[in-house]
């Protein structure tokens, strides 16, 4: 287990916030902008660059390397390769990762590589890591780095951490740098199927809202940790509550093959329950599975108490 | 020390009612019957098994954990697939030339009285230590690449169906030659028909 701290030399004065992109689809960028306490939160920040947000500079400024910030958030993946606006991404990255004080790798690509670690693996990687394996570009600066994935990050996540920054509260992280508060829950904790993943009642279908997506629709949420079920989306959901499967795309072996289903072997999972022994799941789903329960194998609107 | 005496004067209902019930029949063995092959008053049977169908329920319980701890250990074992189906084969055959009223009481008594086991055994409740050593099994032989990836009772059917059907033949004696003789081919006409294409 690691924490970071976040105690800043200049207290009084706002933190600077610059945002910086590798190689990215501006989904985090784009996902931030749904925070909902975000004009509160920018109170407490000056943004030196952001893609989307009103910025005190523009991008150029900022590639002349002149500038230093206190909060540095990459989006995107390393790409030894990549240059943006005529500079090297490793030439700026490097420059303004070596004064931050905090730097949060936003979304899966920063934090692991992601999708464009898939297409350019001889020269990608996150920033410490590369898929599940620790060395990438900045891991000279762990001691500083927190990980932040999702495709894309979920706006509370990062508006959690920087308002934590703001506050200058010890942020605890697990052995991948991701904040234990919000990655030590699983996907699948508040899911509203769990009634039907206990009774082993598969989801036939996308988008309904009876039944579990585990069984065949690829659902990796009783293996993947994040927060998407106890820290809803804009507020609102998640894609399991509406009926899409997770994807498990905070963790380090995001993207997979074959998302929207589920791996098995002669009708067995292949994966199980994160930290329960297959023998175990399989003892209870055969026995759950004996049962019916009438309520659950038809659409809820429809049931009707009868006793 | 009385605990202990408990305990195997329970196992010892349980080896005797399995003899007779799969000897005689579920219907035609009485408690009193059971009691006395123990050597017990019928008064005493009831302080070890309310009645005869909870006793039933029971001896499937122990039969399917007791085969279930056999399959796990062949599991457990670093082999290959066609080995393990090689070991599964001749474990069922030994238990079934050993212990014939383990594979005689599932196959006499469970499968022709399903009224019995109606009520506290449905599915695969009381059959569950089995079936997931089974379903284990399975889960490996396709992850390894050996077995072919289909749907599981489909397999599971094939094998233990296969199996149960050969001790029956043996036990109404119509087999020409000993079970032992048809381990191995038995064993390899499984793998020729779950192995990957």
């Amino acid at each position: 287990m690691h924490s970071i701290s976040t105690m800043h030399s200049k207290q009084t004065k706002k933190l600077s916030l610059l945002w910086l992109q590798g190689m990215s689809c501006n989904g985090n960028a784009h996902s931030f902008l749904n925070y909902t306490h975000l004009e509160k939160l920018l109170d407490s920040f000056t943004v030196l660059y952001h893609p989307i947000l009103a910025s005190q500079y523009t991008l150029e400024e900022v590639l002349e390397l002149q500038l230093s910030c206190d909060v540095l958030i990459v989006e995107g993946s390393y790409n030894s390769t990549m240059y943006r606006g005529g500079v090297l991404f490793d030439t700026f990255l490097k420059h303004y990762a070596k004064n931050a004080q905090t730097i949060i790798a936003a979304g899966s690509c920063a934090t692991y590589g992601g999708i464009f670690y898939e297409k350019d693996p001889k020269n990608s990687s996150g920033m410490i890591f590369t898929k599940e394996q620790e060395g990438g570009v900045l891991s000279n600066y762990k001691e500083k780095i927190i990980n932040l994935p999702g495709c894309p990050i979920h706006p509370q996540w990062l508006g959690y951490v920087l308002e934590m920054v703001a506050a200058k509260k010890t942020i605890a992280l697990d052995n991948q740098y991701r904040p234990q508060e919000l990655f030590s829950t699983l996907a699948h904790h508040g899911c509203t199927r769990n009634e039907y993943f206990e009774w082993k009642v598969d989801a036939d279908d996308f988008g309904k809202k009876e039944g579990c997506l585990f069984y065949n629709q690829g659902c990796r949420a009783p293996m993947t940790h994040a927060s998407c079920n106890k820290i809803l989306w804009n507020e609102v959901s998640s894609k399991t509550r509406i009926g899409t499967p997770c994807f498990g795309c905070t963790e380090a072996d995001f993207p997979r093959q074959n998302l929207f289903s589920t791996k098995t072997n002669m009708s067995i999972p292949q994966d199980v329950p994160l930290g329960v022994s297959k023998r175990a799941y399989l003892s209870i789903v055969g026995i759950a599975k004996t049962f019916h329960i009438e309520r659950l194998e038809g659409k809820l609107i429809d049931y009707k108490k009868t006793n | 020390m009385a605990k202990i005496t408990k305990e195997k004067r329970k196992d010892g209902i349980i080896e005797a009612s399995l003899k007779l019930f799969s000897q005689n029949g579920f219907y035609t063995t009485t408690i009193p019957d059971i009691a006395q092959k123990v050597g017990m008053s019928v008064g005493n049977f009831y302080n070890y098994f309310k009645s005869k169908d909870i006793l039933a329920k029971e001896l499937l319980i122990y039969i399917s954990e007791y085969l279930g701890r056999e399959i796990r250990a062949i599991n457990e074992m670093d082999i290959s697939t066609q080995e393990k189906i090689q070991k599964i084969v001749t474990m069922y055959f030994d238990v079934a030339q050993e212990k014939p009223e383990m594979i005689e009481y599932f196959l006499r008594v469970y499968l022709s009285n399903r009224e019995v086991f109606n009520e506290g055994c449905e599915g695969v409740v009381c059959v569950s230590a089995f079936v997931t050593e089974m379903m284990l099994f399975f889960d490996d032989g396709v992850a390894s690449g050996e077995l072919r990836d289909q749907d599981f009772f489909s397999a599971f059917g094939l094998f233990m169906g296969y199996l149960g059907g050969m001790v029956f033949l043996h036990g109404e004696k119509i087999l020409p030659i000993s079970l032992e003789e048809y381990t191995d081919s038995i064993a390899l006409n499984i793998y020729n028909a779950l192995k990957t294409n």
